[in-house]
C-alpha cells in the first residue's frame, strides 16, 4: 500500500512506544483515515500484517467506532451536534437548513462530493451550543438564524479549497487567537 | 449579583495574556509542585490523597485515594496510570477548559499520581473529536520531556515515566473505564464485569490500572501543593474541594464556575451566575450533572433531614446546595458537574426521546437488557412525540426502563434508564396531554425548539 514516507516514518516510531502493538489499532486507523480519507479493505489489512494480528481483529474496530469510515466522504466534513444541550438551542434547525444549503441529508455526501453532513452526538463543548464541527474545527453558537448562513458560506468557501479562519476550536482564549 | 467562585483547577482558565505553553506555566509556578513531590515518599503522596477525601470528578465520584489504595502492588506486574480524557457524558465540557488551555498543569498532576503510585507508563485518552486538544497536549509533553519532567529519569530521581496520548474514534461506551481499558488496549470498547477485573488488579493488560478523570488528576497537584489535610476543610464533609458546574441549556449565559463544594445553591449558580431563565420564561426541570443522572422539576420539595448538620431541610430545587451529599439527598447526583437546563418553552416528551435516542446510539450491544431495552425506549419514545402515542405507553416506558437498570455489565444501563425512571412520575400528566392533543393534530409546545 501507497503510504508517505513522513507517515511510514511515524506509524514506525508510533508502535514501539505501546507495551502492546495491538494498542496501536486505534492510532493507526486513524493515521491512515487521514492520509487516505477511509479505511478501505486493503488499509484495514495492512494495519493487521503491521501488528501482527487477523484483519478481523482490525475490522471489528473500525464497524464499532463512530469517527471510522469505510467510504471516502466530501472534500469538507460537517458534523452538528444533535444531543439535548445543542437541540435545546436549535441544532435540529441547524442542521436542516446546512441540509438544504449543501445539498445533502445528514448522514450523506452530496452529489458533487463537495460536502459530508453528520447529526452526531454530543461534542462536549454544550455550553456554547448548538456546536458544528466543520472538519477539525468547531464553530460555536451557531444558532438556526443568520449565524448558520454564515457558516454556510464559509463551509462553501472551504470546499474551494479556501482557508477559512486561521484559528483552531477553543477561539475564546487569548492562547488560540493566533 | 455575581456568583461566589473559588477557583483551583480553573485558575489560569481563560485568564488574559495565559497561553498553553511550559514558559507561561512555569512563570505562574508551575511544575514546582513535582518537584516538591519528587523528594517525598510515594506511599506518603497517597496517604496526603486519602487525607484530602477529594472524590473523582468523573462522574461516578468515587473517593480517590481508596481508588489508588485498592491497587494491587504485590503481584510484580508493572502499573499504569490513564486519564481519563473522553470527556462525553452530554452536559459536560469542563475538561475540554483544562485541555486545551492548561495542559501542563494535567502533565505535572499525571507525574505527581504516576510517581505516588509507581506507574511504569502513562496514558491520556482523549476523545477522538478532540483533534487540536490532542494535538496541544503532545505538544506540552515534548515540552515538559525537553526539561526533563516526563520520561526517562524524571528530575534526576532515577524514576521514569512516559506518556503517550492516545485518541478515542467517538464512542461514549469508552468514558467507562474498563470500556477505556478495552479501546486502549486496541480493541471494542466493551466493558469487562467487575469482579472480577476491577482495574486496580486486573486493568490494563490485565495488570494493575488506575483510571482518573482530568479534573481529578489536576486537583492532585493541589492536593499535594497545600497538604491532604488543608484540602479536606475545602468544602463540606464527605465532599471536599471544588466543583466546576459547567451551565448548558435555556438560560441567559450559559458558562463555567468553579465553586467550593455547598458553597452555593442551584439558584444561585442559575440566577447570579447564569443570569436566570430567558426573557418570559420559567425553569421547568433540570439534569443537575451529565445526560444520565436523576431529573429534577421545578417546584418540586425536598425534605429530610441532612446528615452534615443533623438540621432539617426542606428544599425547593432553587435551595439545593451544590454538593454531592446534598444532591444525593433530593434523589439524584452532581456527578460531573454538566446541568441542563430547560423551561416552559420545552416538550418535555420531546427532550425525554431526545435522551433516549443518545441512549440507544452508545450502547455497547454487549448486554441484552442495554442494548434491546435502549432501542426499544428509542423507538418508543420517538413514535409517542410523532402523533402515534398511545396511553398506555407511558407506563411502558417506565416498565422497559426497569428491567435495564441493574442488569448489565455496567452503568450505561444505569444511564439509559435513570432519565426515564426519574422522568416519567414527574412528567406523566404532560405526556398525557400531550399524546390527547397530539392525536387531535395539534403541535404540543410551538415556542421550543424541535428537540427530536
Amino acid at each position: 500500500m501507497d503510504l508517505s514516507l513522513e507517515l511510514t516514518e511515524k506509524i514506525d516510531k508510533l508502535i514501539p512506544r505501546y507495551p502492546d502493538k495491538r494498542s496501536a489499532t486505534l492510532p493507526l486507523c486513524h493515521l491512515i483515515q487521514e492520509e487516505k480519507g477511509y479505511l478501505s479493505k486493503e488499509s484495514v489489512e495492512w494495519i493487521a500484517a503491521k501488528l501482527d494480528l487477523q484483519p478481523m481483529q482490525v475490522w471489528e474496530v473500525v464497524t464499532f467506532y463512530p469517527m471510522y469510515r469505510r467510504e471516502p466522504i466530501g472534500k469538507v466534513h460537517v458534523k452538528v451536534c444533535r444531543t439535548l444541550s445543542c437541540a435545546l438551542r436549535g441544532s435540529y434547525k441547524t442542521c436542516e437548513k446546512l441540509e438544504q444549503a449543501l445539498g445533502c441529508k445528514r448522514g450523506e455526501t452530496s452529489h458533487d462530493g463537495k460536502f459530508t453532513i453528520e447529526f452526531v452526538e454530543c461534542i462536549a463543548d454544550c455550553g456554547y451550543a448548538p456546536v458544528v464541527q466543520v472538519d477539525d474545527k468547531l464553530y460555536e453558537k451557531v444558532t438556526p438564524d443568520g449565524k448558520t448562513d454564515e457558516l454556510i458560506e464559509k463551509i462553501k468557501r472551504m470546499a474551494e479549497g479556501e482557508s477559512v479562519d486561521e484559528t483552531p476550536e477553543g477561539v475564546k482564549h487569548p492562547a488560540f487567537m493566533g | 449579583m455575581a456568583i461566589k467562585e473559588r477557583r483551583i483547577v480553573y485558575k489560569h482558565v481563560d485568564e488574559e495574556g495565559y497561553s498553553n505553553d511550559i514558559d507561561c506555566y512555569i512563570k505562574n509556578g508551575g511544575y514546582e509542585v513535582q518537584k516538591k513531590a519528587f523528594e517525598a515518599k510515594p506511599e506518603d503522596l497517597r496517604q496526603e490523597v486519602l487525607n484530602s477525601g477529594l472524590r473523582g470528578r468523573g462522574g461516578a465520584g468515587f473517593p480517590t485515594g481508596m481508588k489508588w489504595k485498592f491497587l494491587d502492588f504485590k503481584s510484580g506486574k508493572p502499573i499504569y496510570l490513564v486519564c481519563n480524557a473522553d470527556e462525553s457524558e452530554p452536559g459536560t465540557y469542563k475538561d475540554r477548559q483544562l485541555l486545551y488551555q492548561d495542559p501542563h498543569q494535567l502533565i505535572e498532576g499525571m507525574m505527581i499520581s504516576a510517581f505516588a503510585i509507581g506507574a511504569k507508563q502513562s496514558f491520556i485518552y482523549i476523545r477522538g473529536e478532540f483533534i487540536n486538544g490532542a494535538r496541544i497536549l503532545e505538544a506540552a509533553i515534548e515540552e515538559a520531556r525537553a526539561k526533563n519532567l516526563v520520561g526517562d529519569n524524571i528530575l534526576g530521581s532515577d524514576y521514569s515515566c512516559d506518556l503517550i496520548v492516545h485518541r478515542g474514534a467517538g464512542a461514549y461506551i469508552c468514558g467507562e473505564e474498563t470500556g477505556l481499558i478495552e479501546s486502549l488496549e486496541g480493541k471494542r470498547g466493551y466493558p469487562r464485569i467487575k469482579p472480577p477485573y476491577f482495574p486496580a488488579a486486573l486493568g490494563l493488560y490485565m495488570c494493575p490500572t488506575i483510571v482518573n478523570n482530568v479534573e481529578t488528576l489536576c486537583q492532585v497537584k493541589h492536593i499535594i501543593d497545600m497538604g491532604g489535610e488543608e484540602f479536606s476543610k475545602i468544602g463540606v464533609k464527605g465532599d471536599s474541594g471544588t466543583h466546576i458546574m459547567g451551565v448548558s441549556g435555556l438560560v441567559q449565559k450559559p458558562g463555567y464556575f468553579e465553586i467550593e463544594a455547598g458553597a452555593c445553591t442551584f439558584g444561585e449558580l442559575l440566577y447570579d451566575g447564569c443570569g436566570g431563565p430567558l426573557p418570559g420564561r420559567k425553569f421547568k426541570a433540570v439534569i443537575p450533572g451529565g445526560l444520565s443522572m436523576k431529573i429534577l422539576k421545578w417546584g418540586e420539595r425536598f425534605k429530610g433531614k441532612h446528615p452534615n448538620t443533623g438540621e432539617d431541610f426542606d428544599w425547593g430545587v432553587e435551595d439545593i446546595p451544590l454538593d454531592s451529599i446534598s444532591m444525593g439527598l433530593c434523589g439524584t447526583a452532581l456527578s460531573t458537574g454538566g446541568a441542563i437546563i430547560m423551561d416552559d418553552s420545552v416538550d418535555m416528551l420531546e427532550a425525554m426521546a431526545n435522551i433516549n435516542a443518545f441512549y440507544a446510539h452508545e450502547s455497547c450491544g454487549q448486554c441484552t437488557p442495554c442494548r434491546e431495552g435502549s432501542l426499544w425506549m428509542n423507538k418508543l419514545s420517538t413514535r409517542m412525540t410523532s402523533g402515534h402515542g398511545r396511553e398506555q405507553d407511558v407506563p411502558l416506558l417506565l416498565d422497559i426502563a426497569d428491567q435495564i437498570a441493574g442488569r448489565t455489565i455496567c452503568a450505561h444501563g444505569e444511564a439509559a434508564a435513570w432519565p426515564v425512571q426519574s422522568a416519567v412520575p414527574k412528567f406523566k400528566d404532560e405526556y398525557l396531554d400531550k399524546i390527547k392533543k397530539q392525536a387531535n393534530g395539534e403541535r404540543y409546545n410551538p415556542a421550543g425548539f424541535p428537540l427530536i
